[in-house]
């Protein structure tokens, strides 16, 4: 589905705030993948997000959608079939307009053109997806986005994005921002509907127990490099600890010193 | 005398919703209209002065104004120049132009020549007071204005737009580039700000380059006036009526000064700095009542 071939990063080049933020990076996703990525504060996990939107341009290498090479296409053309979502839960919904304007604005992806889309079926339909969230805001469709918790807006963004129906998702630690309730409850909807719809996701986290929980697949990153890839069986049969050894085995570093830096939470 | 206050209320009103789209929807700050305003006044004037149909000058002149936003758009856009400076730029160009529109003279008069506001007048004698035809006229030209941009925003693409002065992440992550949307944008803030300098030049029965002076001020005013007076509110007619209000608010203020100011010694040429003073009183009064945390934010805070 997606594959990135030899893909480098590097910041500031020739200079010596020079920064290889990605090196040599392969990896293939396939279709209806659901991979976790967990890696320490600088590992490079939102610089490869960013390299596959589109946000960043690799310094080196290629990434290929459906072996279609879109490494120099721009993010607003890859977000046609990436959907993302940020830590920042206001990133995902304009905070100045209605709920039903702001899922007007997120219900298709592309260019919008002098049509009036916005109508009472709409806002049924709306009405009727937003019931799935069991937040209560189907009755709140008229209130400005500013007037709901950062959770409620995270849970919107969520539901907005799977509404559109991207081939892939990156959700870049999408539940880090709230509190440890809402947390569970936007990553169950996650959950729920990744597996309802058979989304193509990436996750990145910094809670190893979830990483190790969902999906089928766990990539761990160190220092701009994925440094342990594993799958399906072999990634069910992972625990905290043998993901800790595993780490302390490849980068030969202390174990406290690990454990700050994967948080367990 | 009373309608006069509000004629020019109504006319600086359509300039108003075209700042009121830059600076508030786009959120992007835009000084082309500096130069728009009379480009629309010029072109207005000397179309008329070819024996131009009325209303298909005013049409040159939207499109005039449409075409010098879009430049600022792409000079912000594609050499990554911030907007206030490519605004800037444009405006400056645009005194050139402006100049060689008007037939390499700083003024044109009109005075004597027909235009779209004597077809009218002579049309609705009869039918309308004297003394109120042109305030009925542009009352109907500055409610129409306003009902077609709200017609637009509620559009699928007007909508989008309205997110990009909120969010431009989001509007990248649904596939827009929100360099098109800026383009139209601006071009289209612009296309209303020559139409109202198209207006102005009738009314006044001239075309000036230095009739643009101090609009971008004057138009941001108004757009306070009416977002401090008139209610909050996230519904684009709401939204326009207050600029529209505010623009007849701050007009007639001005005119009062302009015609009353003796009173007080004041002369038309302090009314700069009276505009200026009025705008840092409401962002004062705007920081005090924290009313820009539920509407739209206030350009000071950034």
């Amino acid at each position: 589905m997606i594959e990135l071939k030899n893909v480098s990063i590097v910041f500031n080049q020739g200079t010596v705030n020079e920064n290889q933020a990605l090196s040599n990076i392969n990896l293939k996703v396939k279709e209806g993948d659901f991979i976790t990525i967990i890696g320490s504060n600088g590992a490079g996990k939102s610089t490869l997000f960013n390299t596959i939107a589109g946000t960043y341009l690799p310094s080196r290498g290629e990434i290929l959608v459906n072996d279609r090479n879109v490494t120099r296409d721009p993010e607003y053309k890859r977000a046609q079939y990436i959907g993302r979502i940020f830590q920042n839960p206001t990133l995902g919904t304009a905070s100045n307009m209605s709920l039903e304007d702001n899922m007007m604005i997120t219900y298709k992806k592309g260019f919008k053109w002098l049509k009036r889309s916005l109508n009472n079926r709409m806002r049924e339909y709306f009405k009727t997806e937003l019931v799935q969230l069991r937040m209560g805001l189907e009755d709140r469709m008229k209130e400005n986005l500013v007037m709901f918790s950062g959770g409620q807006r995270q849970a919107i963004t969520l539901l907005m994005m799977v509404l559109s129906k991207p081939a892939l998702i990156l959700l870049d630690e999408h539940t880090a921002a709230l509190d440890p309730k809402n947390a569970e409850i936007i990553l169950e909807l996650t959950n729920k509907f990744i597996k309802e719809q058979k989304l193509t996701s990436m996750m990145i986290t910094h809670n190893m127990s979830h990483a190790i929980e969902f999906g089928n697949r766990l990539l761990m990153m160190d220092k701009g490099e994925i440094i342990f890839d594993i799958e399906g069986e072999a990634k069910k049969a992972l625990t905290v600890e043998k993901l800790i050894q595993k780490f302390h085995e490849l980068r030969h570093k202390s174990f406290e010193n690990d454990r700050t830096l994967l948080s367990e939470e | 005398m009373i309608e006069g206050i509000f004629v020019e209320g109504l006319i600086y009103g359509i300039m108003v919703l075209g700042v009121f789209i830059s600076f508030r929807i786009l959120d992007f700050p835009d000084l082309t209209v500096d130069g728009s305003f009379p480009l629309g006044a010029a072109l207005m004037v000397q179309c008329l002065l070819m024996g131009m149909n009325g209303w298909l000058a005013l049409l040159v002149a939207f499109t005039g104004g449409v075409v010098a936003g879009m430049i600022t758009a792409v000079i912000h856009n594609h050499l990554k120049v911030p907007n206030l400076l490519a605004g800037i730029l444009t405006m400056t160009m645009l005194y050139s132009v402006n100049i060689r529109i008007l037939g390499n003279r700083a003024n044109v008069p009109i005075l004597k020549h027909e235009t779209l506001l004597t077809q009218v007048t002579d049309k609705l004698t009869g039918i309308v007071p004297d003394d109120y035809i042109l305030l009925v006229f542009f009352l109907v030209v500055a409610l129409a204005v306003k009902v077609l941009l709200d017609l637009f925003f509620r559009t699928d693409l007007g909508l989008t737009m309205g997110a990009m002065g909120n969010n431009e992440q989001m509007v990248i992550s649904q596939g827009v580039d929100p360099r098109t949307l800026k383009t139209v944008g601006v071009g289209l803030s612009n296309g209303l700000v020559a139409l109202s300098g198209a207006f102005a030049a009738q009314y006044l029965g001239f075309a000036d380059v230095g009739l643009g002076q101090g609009i971008i001020v004057s138009g941001l005013a108004s757009v306070m006036i009416g977002e401090f007076l008139v209610m909050k509110s996230n519904r684009i007619g709401v939204l326009t009526f207050c600029a529209l209000a505010g623009s007849i608010l701050f007009y007639a203020v001005m005119y009062l000064g302009r015609y009353y100011g003796y009173v007080i010694h004041m002369t038309p040429s302090d009314l700069n700095l009276i505009k200026g003073i009025l705008i840092i009183c409401l962002l004062i009064l705007t920081q005090f009542t924290k009313l820009k945390k539920i509407g739209i934010k206030a350009v000071a805070a950034k």
